[in-house]
């Protein structure tokens, strides 16, 4: 049994079984598009995450994670490359993947990469790791999408074995045996935290329990509320294995902007779009306006609103999840620098403060 | 055999195969629907105890063959990439419902299921000789299977197409779809299924009786 990772915080800093309130940021690194609804270059998108990245420091939002993808829309590839640029301009703000797809990766590589941005963050780096629901990266690097589980299940277990720190020893299936191996840079404090994002599948729960993972559940369709028995089970799994108390987290895709018609607005053309592109891909039909307005309301999983609509469903869904991090997945296929930047700040300044005050 | 010609007295029995992302939640709607429900993934029961007591209390786990063995109707939950080392064996002689899917830009490539001729439960039905498959439950999301549920009267209650060769099963799962909360709409054959696909009229559409039909016959017209 692997010894358990770190809270996201020392545990001093929190009571036992009481895990501080954490509001943060994803990105998937979404093309943005300029003001005359052209696209953006690659590099000019990534350039401008890394402003994000910065600006999301400044107005006091807690973490800021970039998921990986490898597509035309999603350039961000090398998500702790732009972490690393954000790291050395900013002090405070907690940096990490959202997730890595760990089944299509080499875990001592992620260790490598995470630990040496935790070296240049001074401490700040995170890992989310994912089976991945985006598979564009199993081909790209041929792995085979029927091993999928497999990968994700050996992955896990070595990159933990790897983050308790020390020479590790380990055989598998999925790559190559390692024998008494040390594994570089040594983190300073200790291991950094690691989560592992679940969509959907019981046994990512149990498997976050058994390996020391503290878990988030990504959250991009439907009731909220229907994940209250994957808290559930998450404790009881902890409970069960004889692990100590682990935080849980959300991520769920929304947009803020000064009111909630403004930012329906802005989000609804953008998601519709980019709904439209998934649906080709994974077959489902495209959405409607009515399952657009049930998504944004109090039992979707949309996040889109003004300052105050977005902050009280946090909230409310924290408590009904009992979970202690929320990160809003911020962004949309074709939506300008601009509006995200504004996005950021309202969040920063409006949003957080107000989550606060409501779970106080 | 089903002979399918009359429907037992009791609430027909279900076994759910899989206890990934949608079997729990078919098993908790089942439940909840007043069926008994065992379920099974591969190997055995205790691994997936905690998961059964916490997202579907009162489904009893067991091993695959023991849930089999008592069910009138056995509900095949599992990845369809799985599906390949699935054994025949097990299932001989039952009522199958497929709920899997074909769709390859996200499962990858499935030589089984390449064959452009035939829909996903028809190569199912192949393979399972010796059952009688029943395609339903694949063209709604296990996240909304839940939520959508609403009672028979309900103005926007949502329909799933049930598609057999078998007609005394295709109306024996009509039923169970019925009481899990939703307007079944029958489909004569496996072949015709197919409309339930990935890419197809209705796959991830949440459609009232009336929707669901046209959009079929469109289709199918």
């Amino acid at each position: 049994m692997p010894t358990a990772l770190p809270d996201a915080v020392p545990a001093s800093a929190a009571e036992p079984g009481k895990f501080p309130l954490i509001l943060g940021l994803d990105t998937f690194g979404d093309v943005t598009h300029d003001k005359l609804d052209r696209p953006l270059s690659h590099a000019q998108t990534i350039r401008n995450v890394v402003e994000e990245g910065v600006l999301a420091d400044q107005v006091g939002v807690d973490f800021f994670g970039i998921g990986e993808h490898h597509t035309t829309d999603f350039p961000l590839s090398a998500a702790d490359v732009a972490l690393a640029a954000i790291a050395a301009r900013t002090t405070r703000i907690r940096l990490g993947s959202a997730v890595t797809v760990l089944g299509s990766d080499d875990p001592i590589r992620v260790f490598q990469r995470y630990s040496t941005l935790d070296a240049i963050s001074h401490g700040r780096a995170e890992v989310i790791l994912g089976r991945g629901s985006s598979i564009d990266s199993f081909p790209l690097f041929g792995f085979d999408l029927g091993d999928y589980e497999k990968l994700f299940e050996e992955k896990a277990q070595l990159f933990a074995e790897v983050l308790k720190g020390g020479p590790v020893t380990w055989q598998g299936k999925t790559r190559p045996p390692l024998r008494d191996q040390d594994v570089v840079p040594y983190p300073e404090s200790g291991p950094f935290p690691a989560w592992i994002g679940v969509g959907g599948s019981p046994q990512s729960v149990i498997r976050a329990a058994r390996y020391g993972y503290s878990l988030m559940l990504a959250i991009i369709g439907g009731s909220p509320a229907r994940f209250a028995p994957f808290s559930q089970l998450f404790h009881q799994a902890l409970e069960q294995l004889g692990q100590p108390a682990r935080p849980i987290g959300v991520h769920s895709p929304g947009h803020v902007a000064a009111t909630d018609e403004q930012a329906r607005e802005e989000f609804w053309p953008r998601y519709l779009e980019a709904i439209r592109k998934v649906s080709r891909v994974r077959g489902f039909a495209v959405p409607t306006k009515e399952s657009f307005r049930y998504e944004i309301g109090p039992q979707g999983a949309l996040y889109v609103g003004s300052p105050e609509t977005v902050a009280r469903k946090i909230a409310t869904n924290l408590t009904a999840l009992r979970a202690t991090r929320f990160d809003l997945k911020y962004g949309m296929g074709g939506l300008s620098h601009e509006a995200l930047m504004t996005n950021i700040e309202l969040y920063g300044t409006r949003v957080i403060p107000r989550v606060r005050e409501l779970l106080a | 055999m089903t002979d399918g010609t009359s429907a037992p007295p009791r609430p027909p029995r279900l076994a759910v195969l899989g206890a990934g992302h949608t079997g729990p939640v078919i098993a908790r709607v089942a439940i909840t629907a007043g069926y008994p429900v065992t379920i099974a993934a591969a190997g055995d029961p205790e691994r997936i105890a905690l998961i059964t007591q916490v997202l579907a209390p009162g489904a009893e786990p067991r091993w695959a063959a023991d849930a089999v063995t008592d069910a009138d109707i056995v509900v095949l939950a599992i990845p369809l990439h799985r599906f390949t080392t699935f054994d025949p064996a097990l299932v001989a002689g039952k009522l199958v419902v497929d709920t899997m899917n074909y769709w390859p830009p996200t499962d990858g490539v499935q030589e089984m299921f390449e064959d452009q001729r035939y829909g996903s439960s028809e190569i199912v039905q192949r393979r399972l000789a010796r059952s009688t498959v029943v395609k339903t439950l694949n063209h709604i999301g296990y996240h909304e299977l839940e939520e959508q549920s609403r009672p028979a009267d309900s103005p926007d209650r949502r329909a799933l197409g049930v598609a057999g060769d078998d007609p005394g099963a295709v109306k024996l799962v009509a039923e169970v779809i019925e009481r899990f909360g939703y307007d079944a709409v029958r489909l004569d054959s496996l072949r015709a299924g197919r409309l339930l696909e990935p890419g197809g009229p209705v796959f991830g559409a949440s459609l009232r009786r009336a929707g669901f039909e046209l959009a079929i016959s469109t289709e199918a017209g």
